[in-house]
């Protein structure tokens, strides 16, 4: 449902006071929680929850012919489906600009990265290399979805086990599993999206902040020998940012960094003992 | 060799183990889980609500619309995302099955949209989408004239099981695998869904649809149960 004028201005006249409708401080995330191996015939596959928005991710990978500028390094594509059963704003039907961008999001933070090393996942150069597919689903849309799939795309590859591959026929085992991980990086890869409403900046809107916003930019964060890095970024909506708001959002990214990691890390951990 | 012993374990006519989790999906007016072992089904349902385009509407009944579809890794090959022919079909015979139990004169002039997902699969996802799919019209509060319940029945060389698993549907021996999709109305008993691939007399049809009957009377208890307890917590 579109969110009505008098619900945006509400949340606009309460940000200017600071506060937000669940009492969340404006940079708060919500609740995580992530669930691995949601499905069995994945190579890794997870599900993610931030309050009430639910997205689930897998990873299916396959052999094929390298790309002619990248005779030895592995491919990567991402595609996100937003449901129409997770929104009654979503149609059935071609993906519209809003699913293709999510894809494109999740592309670019696990590419740019370098949270896979796709070098690693040559088998022989100019002739055969792995393919890595991270597809998305979006279960329960209340706001975020960006951040909650690359989340979510972070959790799969982490989660996912390389399939067996046959040698001799030059051909994937499908449905047949080694022992052996996706070559990743220790550094995790975090992107979040920062909301602009009458002034002030915000994470992990719901629904209803999403609509009541002027601008929105992402950002994907990496850490590597204890310096932070921006990788992907992306400027989103119609209204412009100012110099100094931008500025200001990249010292908040590389502080928030940190705290979701941890959040992250405990998250994982949660899944893992289940 | 005939097929006396099932490759999990299971008796000819048991089900695997039911998993049932109702409102799963808060943006929807209804909605639930509905697992045979490790095939999982997830359905939402939106509605009724305004039907447009307005030439569209009816004014003496209500439409149902159903979309199934796969996740592209639910499966050991990956499924390219996005509908394909076999979902076309399966969510068209899902939408016949559901629009003889549902009340469409209750509503008229307006649309319930059922969505049908299946994250996790081991054979037998339409069935369980039908079983999911029921369970959330009736969350939604969609004006239903009786309960319906699904299963797949196998015929495996001359065997007759319930609930069939990817192994059985792949079983090559003796007169090979039959696999039958069958949903029935819970009171009228009427066959919604009839679905066929394989060989196998018009007796022993007969004797599948029986079990499947008896079967989906099982089953629909089960439905009934979970709505039931929800319910008593609400």
């Amino acid at each position: 449902m579109e969110t009505s004028e008098l619900t945006k201005k509400r949340i606009s006249d309460y940000l200017r006071e600071g506060k937000r409708f669940d009492n969340r401080k404006l940079l708060e995330f919500r609740d995580l929680k992530i669930e691995l191996g949601i499905s069995k015939n994945a190579e890794g596959s997870a599900r993610v929850k931030l309050g009430k928005t639910d997205v689930m991710v897998g990873v299916k990978m396959d052999v094929m012919e390298p790309y002619k500028d990248s005779q030895n390094e592995g491919v990567l594509s991402s595609i996100a489906e937003l449901l129409p059963m997770s929104s009654d704003r979503f149609e059935s039907g071609p993906p519209g600009f809003e699913s293709i961008e999510v894809g494109r999001l999740i592309d670019r933070s696990i590419r740019e990265s370098g949270f896979v090393d796709f070098k690693k996942l040559c088998i022989k150069e100019g002739e055969k290399v792995w393919s890595v597919m991270i597809d998305f689903y979006s279960i329960n849309d209340n706001g975020n979805l960006v951040d909650a799939a690359v989340i979510g795309a972070v959790a799969a590859l982490i989660d996912a086990k390389m399939p067996k591959y046959n040698e001799e026929k030059g051909k994937v085992e499908f449905g047949e599993w080694t022992n052996k991980k996706l070559p990743l990086s220790k550094s995790i890869p975090i992107t979040m999206t920062f909301y602009k409403i009458n002034g002030k900046i915000i994470l992990d809107p719901i629904k209803e902040e999403e609509d009541a916003s002027e601008a929105k930019l992402t950002l994907c964060i990496i850490e590597e020998n204890g310096k932070k890095y921006i990788t992907a970024a992306q400027k989103g909506n119609e209204a412009g940012l100012s110099i100094e708001d931008t500025g200001k959002i990249f010292e908040i990214a590389e502080k928030e960094y940190d705290i979701l990691v941890e959040k992250f890390q405990k998250a994982m951990k949660e899944a893992e003992k289940e | 060799m005939s097929y006396t012993k099932r490759f999990d374990g299971r008796k000819n006519d048991e089900t695997r183990k039911i998993k049932i989790e109702l409102d799963i999906i808060p943006n929807a007016d209804g909605s639930a889980l509905f697992a045979f072992g490790d095939t999982i089904a997830m359905a939402a349902v939106y509605g009724p609500k305004q039907l447009h385009p307005q030439h569209m509407q009816n004014p003496k009944k209500g439409l149902l619309r159903v979309k199934y579809d796969m996740m592209s890794f639910s499966v050991t090959e990956r499924k390219r995302p996005g509908p394909n022919r076999r979902g076309t079909e399966i969510s068209k015979v899902t939408e016949w099955a559901l629009s003889e139990v549902v009340e469409l004169d209750a509503f008229p002039n307006t649309v319930v949209d059922v969505h049908i997902m299946i994250p996790q699969a081991n054979a037998s996802t339409r069935v369980a989408g039908i079983n999911a799919a029921c369970l959330a019209l009736a969350r939604a509060g969609v004006p239903m004239k009786e309960m319906c319940s699904a299963v797949s029945i196998g015929k495996l060389d001359k065997t007759l099981v319930v609930d069939v698993i990817k192994e059985e549907e792949d079983y090559e021996e003796g007169e090979g695998a039959t696999d039958i999709a069958l949903a029935f109305s819970s009171r009228s008993k009427k066959i919604l869904l009839l679905q066929l691939d394989g060989q196998i007399s018009a007796d022993e049809l007969k004797e599948a649809i029986q079990l499947g009957s008896k079967t989906c009377d099982k089953i629909n208890e089960q439905l009934k149960d979970a709505i039931k307890a929800l319910g008593k917590e609400e």
